[in-house]
């Protein structure tokens, strides 16, 4: 119950959150000189009678407030105009070839990213000072100075060209649909997903470390362990429970991280996934590719803020969810 | 003060005089020796100052080797087969791009480009952080509250969207890497001098300077923020490397500085089409980068090791245990008890 009228009241605030987004990106592009932002909407390359024809489409002579209005039912009908710049196609279906590959990436990257990140900061914090825990720190440390995109070169570079030299040419760019088999599909997926976890999980490997080394300080272990428990059991049972709060209220505060993660990552392996086909655009001014990247970015960031407040309330039940 | 009291002091006083005054060391000297005694931090200074000379001097090494920055040379720097040239060559040190650019000139000036948005932004981003937190801590209420809601929403927006947005409707420039730059680093600075400010603003000395009639402002800015100089300065030392990367990763994504002029992000973007011929291409502007972030967040580190005090005796404890490996002078006895003090001091 509390469950539900929490989700509720989430789901409002969320509608609010991009009705707001939608407003400023709306007013951020179009509240200009109509002729300025016709040419904008066709693109670099538009030829004077395209321009007459997205001013005549979008009525771009009439009011602000009535463009605004036809604005936002097109955007609650998930249509988002035609691109001029892929050759006059809508948007839509930009979107929807776009979408799976730009899920693998995220699913698969977020998935490494946390398994490694937490996994790596627990083993560090039981084992402090150990071999293993002076190794992950000095990792960390480079994890967190190397930027994803050089990484992902290097990756390139010292990964991908060696093995694809010598013949085994499983490790791919680009990208091949899971329709293609999962092998291909993990083949052209999993550099971009190492990619995008190295550099994510190091943040978290610190956090996880440092938050789990504090609660192992903590009276209560001190009783569980006077109890009898087993370590293991009061290490997992106990402490890493108490260790991941901060831990998921940080994963909040990434997702908006994790998106710039993904389009470097798409643009480096040329993915073609959302976040590159918005790179693209922006060379090549084609606005409503990048009004429609907009939006579904922000609703991908709301979404995902909700999910991890659900789980926040999952992990610690000192947090009441209203 | 009773008679014992006097007795002490005044024993203390002369004990003071046969052995030799004992110095008083401020904070900031203690802080300054142990960052000095901490190898891994004065390696980052050193490599830090060597690249800021490295990038003051750019214009100097391109007068020297009269090679500019975006000066092209299709004669002598391209191969036969008209592709980047490989390090060394024709008096390229690290090789040419595939325009024929000298790559050493180029990541020289990229350095400056780098260096520059890494201090303004921590510059801009820490004074605004600084305010912003002071205020929001010190008076609390709506503002807090309104200001704390501000700051989570910053933190948690995808910077992809604004760059992108920005680079379309204004064009991508420095000015606009900056702006963007600043705006997404002063935030985490913010929310982390605003929980200290909670702290500090119920201490005594607050108190005391309240009931002196001190201004609101002047609590603020000359109480308080003294007290906060030392988390604030680990903030921004790690705020730079921070910079550095986004800066770098903006421009590779054509976002940022734009060719001809050299920035580490946009060479890196223009290697990406020639990295099966041309690893040098890649690799050094790589480095470079990678030398610079790391050196920074190492330093960042150690400034904040240097600044925590418990940080003296976890370097007392290493030197006892060299001083025990070489045997010198010290019995087993004092040496079980150093260690069991140390250990229990680092525990």
């Amino acid at each position: 119950m509390a469950m539900t009228r929490f989700l509720i009241r989430r789901i409002l605030t969320g509608i609010v959150v991009l009705w707001i987004v939608t407003t400023a990106t709306f007013f951020l592009f179009f509240a200009r000189n109509p002729t300025i932002v016709a040419r904008s909407l066709a693109g670099r390359a538009a030829t004077a009678a395209i321009i007459a024809e997205v001013t005549r489409n979008l009525g771009l002579n009439q009011p602000i407030m009535v463009q605004y209005w036809h604005f936002l039912t097109r955007i609650v009908h998930f249509n988002f105009g035609l691109s001029y710049y892929f050759g006059r196609i809508p948007v839509d279906s930009i979107l929807a070839r776009d979408l799976p590959r730009t899920a693998s990436v995220v699913v698969g990257g977020v998935v490494l990213w946390l398994v490694v990140g937490i996994s790596v900061g627990i083993l560090s914090a039981t084992k402090a000072r150990s071999v293993f825990d002076r190794v992950s720190t000095v990792g960390v440390l480079a994890g967190i100075s190397m930027p994803t995109f050089v990484l992902g070169e290097l990756l390139l570079l010292f990964i991908y060209v060696p093995l694809n030299e010598h013949g085994f040419t499983w490790v791919n760019t680009g990208y091949v649909g899971l329709s293609q088999g999962i092998g291909p599909w993990t083949g052209t997926m999993i550099l971009p997903w190492v990619t995008l976890a190295t550099v994510q999980a190091a943040v978290y490997t610190r956090l996880s470390r440092g938050t789990l080394l504090d609660t192992l300080g903590e009276d209560y272990i001190r009783t569980a362990r006077a109890k009898g428990l087993t370590e293991r059991r009061v290490v997992y049972r106990h402490a890493v429970r108490a260790a991941l709060t901060p831990v998921v209220s940080q994963l909040g505060i990434d997702v908006g991280a994790l998106l710039g993660g993904v389009v470097v990552v798409e643009t480096v392996f040329g993915i073609g996934g959302l976040g590159q086909d918005a790179i693209t655009a922006v060379y090549n001014g084609d606005l409503p590719t990048i009004i429609a990247f907009v939006i579904l970015a922000s609703t991908f960031v709301v979404v995902a803020n909700i999910i991890v407040d659900m789980m926040y309330a999952v992990l610690d039940p000192r947090v009441r969810i209203t | 003060m009773s008679i014992t009291e006097l007795e002490f002091q005044a024993t203390a006083a002369q004990t003071g005089t046969v052995t030799g005054a004992i110095e008083g060391r401020s904070q900031w000297q203690l802080t300054w020796r142990r960052l000095r005694h901490d190898k891994m931090a004065v390696a980052s200074m050193i490599v830090i100052i060597v690249i800021a000379i490295l990038a003051i001097l750019a214009p100097v090494f391109a007068a020297l080797t009269h090679h500019g920055q975006a000066q092209v040379f299709p004669n002598t720097g391209l191969s036969a087969s008209g592709g980047p040239l490989s390090p060394g060559s024709h008096g390229f040190l690290f090789g040419t791009d595939e325009l024929g650019r000298d790559l050493f000139i180029r990541v020289l000036y990229g350095a400056r480009i780098s260096l520059f948005v890494g201090l303004s932004t921590t510059a801009m981003a820490t004074v605004a952080g600084v305010s912003i937190g002071l205020v929001t801590g010190f008076f609390g209420g709506w503002v807090d509250a309104v200001l704390a809601r501000f700051i989570d929403t910053v933190l948690a927006f995808p910077f992809v969207v604004l760059a992108l947005s920005l680079a379309v409707v204004f064009g991508p420039s420095l000015t606009i890497v900056i702006a963007v730059i600043t705006f997404f680093s002063w935030a985490g600075i913010s929310r982390v001098v605003r929980g200290q400010a909670l702290s500090i603003k119920e201490k005594e000395y607050i108190e005391a300077a309240r009931s002196l009639g001190a201004s609101p402002w002047r609590i603020m800015f000359v109480d308080m923020l003294p007290n906060l100089i030392a988390p604030v300065l680990v903030l921004a030392t790690l705020s730079i490397p921070a910079a550095i990367v986004f800066e770098a990763t903006l421009s590779f994504l054509g976002l940022g500085i734009q060719p001809p002029v050299a920035s580490w992000g946009n060479i890196l973007s223009d290697a990406q089409s020639y990295y099966q011929i041309a690893w040098w291409y890649l690799v050094f502007p790589a480095a470079a980068l990678l030398i610079t972030t790391l050196a920074f967040n190492l330093l960042g580190d150690g400034v904040r090791d240097a600044l925590d005090p418990r940080t003296e005796r976890i370097f007392a404890a290493g030197r006892r245990r060299k001083r025990r490996m070489a045997g010198t002078g010290t019995t087993q006895i004092d040496d079980m008890v150093a260690s069991i003090l140390a250990d229990s001091e680092e525990g």
